[in-house]
């Protein structure tokens, strides 16, 4: 046996002065299953089990009422409207920060972050106080002489609502979403450097040509990861939209907000029903993630 | 090297306008000009006014409850956090990727999903509540249900913070311990918990922050009951219902304030994680 094979074995083996007793090992790997038994496994199968308490017909039924049907819309429509404008600015924002240097940068990064620390029910308010009836809206539309008074006119004949209608749940969700692609890209093309850049501009590229031939390859797992992350928050927000939406059955209604009304009704198994909707979209978006996450590994590999 | 190419020579990338500017644009309508709204809305109040809404009795019965479950939450998760990503990153055993995968399960999973999962299994007749029912421990409708709530939103935060940490720790670090005589305790209080402290604090900050502010598990689990039961930002949404915006925003103020102190002193902690991690490796 050559010196270095019996290195190898040793570092595998894993010597006991830098391992636990077998004992310790299997405690905390039982502490940490039952931890997470408690608050992971048990309510993740119990959310599929619920939902189909009564059977697959009920389960059918609650999904294709037409208020759920209403509300699976609204949803799609809040989160095909805030994903790809988050997305622009999540890629915008990457770029600026990553490619270039500037004074102020650490103050716009935690800017960017913002709603992120803001509670849900504080995001929802914030619209109601600029769009609502008491708020700048109402005060512009009440006002003796408005500025632009076409437009104070248009608004009020036409009976133009933000708060308590559509607009304001897209708006509710576009601010709960707003990070997401961003944090995911910005540190992601920081790590990536300007050199690329750099030599494709050298070489005779236009800027929008950089982009795409040599940026959005490098970055586009990263960047599906985002659009992923912020649609699950998207579609499954619940406190902002909730402000906002004024609670108006098959009008204002997205998916979390049906399972709040059914869960209210005391119809258990039909807000089960709704929320394994949710349950099952937040299961591909971990499974979607591990595939990225490997998809990133395999990237980084073939770099070096 | 080439630091010093793109500070001396003029950018030679492009969009530096067209970046800055759409973003400050978006940034500004998105998010700045309507949390203005928010200040602008106080102002209406008077002082006295502003400290009465938010120094009442049930104001203040709340703030103890947000801050005390969310507090205890951070610190279950702190110290179970721990115990996992430790498993999660130095041992192995059967379904061990699956775990790992599903911790970030209450990053995406909808928090009024969450909310009416754990109020039903944690009700007395529910599938883990029954078995502390006997006890005469009721946990959903009461403090306990906001607490199970705001460690179930907490949970990824510590653990997807220490782990990355754990797995760059060096084992030559803990062999040197060992063949000075240190034993296994001694080894991870003295040499491996000191390494993890910054990273164990961000991630108990983040839990902390995330739960102050979380509504949508919580108003399903806890009864909601005025002075006993009720979060912060649940008494935010009674003053809404009853059109009592001013009051409202009194109450947001408070909690806007509190996140912004809470969100710099994230991003401190976080800029002392990496530097404590770069003097490690140096």
């Amino acid at each position: 046996m050559t010196p270095s094979t019996t290195l190898r074995l040793r570092t595998s083996a894993q010597p006991r002065s830098t391992s636990e007793p077998p004992w310790v090992r299997w405690l905390l790997i039982t502490i940490a299953l039952l931890f997470l038994s408690f608050f992971l496994f048990v309510p993740l199968i119990s959310v599929f089990a619920q939902a189909f308490a009564k059977g697959f017909g009920f389960y059918l039924k609650t999904l294709t009422d037409p208020l759920a049907w209403s509300a699976i819309k609204l949803t799609l429509i809040a989160a095909g409207i805030s994903v790809p404008l988050n997305c622009v600015f999540g890629v915008c924002a990457a770029w600026l920060i990553a490619k270039f240097d500037f004074r102020g940068k650490n103050i716009l990064l935690t800017l960017i972050d913002l709603p992120f620390s803001i509670s849900p029910v504080i995001s929802g308010l914030v619209y109601v106080l600029v769009f609502g009836a008491q708020g700048w809206l109402g005060l512009y539309l009440n006002a003796d002489k408005p500025w632009f008074p076409w437009l104070a006119q248009w608004l009020n004949e036409h009976d133009f609502h933000i708060i308590f209608a559509v607009p304001g749940i897209v708006l509710a969700t576009i601010f709960v979403t707003f990070p997401f692609v961003a944090r995911e890209l910005i540190p992601l093309m920081q790590a990536q450097g300007r050199t690329e850049e750099e030599a494709a501009r050298v070489l005779g590229a236009s800027g929008w040509q950089t982009f795409w031939r040599v940026t959005l390859p490098n970055i586009k797992w990263g960047l599906l990861y985002g659009v992923i992350l912020c649609n699950a928050r998207a579609m499954g927000e619940f406190g902002a939209v909730s402000v906002v939406s004024g609670h108006i059955r098959g009008k204002t209604d997205t998916i979390p907000l049906h399972v709040e009304i059914l869960y209210n009704e005391y119809n258990f198994t039909g807000a089960f029903a709704m929320a394994s909707v949710l349950a099952f979209l937040a299961l591909i978006t971990l499974i979607l993630k591990l595939w990225v996450e490997r998809k990133n590994a395999l990237l980084k590999t073939t770099n070096e | 090297m080439r630091n010093i190419i793109s500070s001396k020579k003029k950018r030679v990338l492009p969009g530096f306008r067209l970046t800055l500017g759409y973003t400050l644009l978006y940034l500004s309508l998105i998010v700045l000009i309507p949390l203005a709204a928010v200040f602008w809305k106080t102002s209406t109040l008077t002082w006295p006014e502003f400290f009465q809404t938010v120094t009442s009795p049930q104001a203040l019965a709340a703030y103890r409850l947000s801050f005390g479950a969310s507090l205890l939450a951070a610190f279950i998760n702190a110290v179970f956090g721990l115990i996992v990503a430790w498993v999660l990153v130095r041992y192995n055993f059967f379904g061990k990727k699956f775990v790992d995968s599903l911790v970030d399960l209450p990053f995406a999973l909808p928090t009024a999903v969450a909310g009416i999962t754990l109020a039903t299994l944690y009700a007395p007749n529910g599938w883990i509540g029954q078995f502390f029912a006997p006890l005469g421990l009721k946990i959903s409708f009461t403090r306990l249900g906001v607490l199970v709530a705001l460690t179930f939103i907490g949970l990824p935060f510590i653990v997807r913070t220490l782990q990355p940490i754990l797995e760059d720790f060096e084992p030559e670090i803990e062999e040197a311990a060992a063949s000075l005589g240190a034993n296994r305790w001694q080894v991870f209080w003295r040499i491996i918990f000191p390494t993890l402290t910054p990273a164990l604090i961000t991630g108990f900050a983040l839990a902390f922050a995330r739960a102050l502010g979380e509504y949508g598990s919580v108003v399903f689990i806890s009864s909601n009951i005025p002075m006993k039961t009720q979060i912060v930002p649940l008494l935010i949404m009674t003053k809404l219902e009853q059109f009592d915006y001013a009051g409202a925003t009194a109450l947001a103020v408070v909690m806007l304030v509190f996140s912004f102190g809470l969100l710099l002193t994230i991003n401190v902690l976080q800029w002392w994680t990496n530097r404590h991690n770069t003097s490690n490796l140096s």
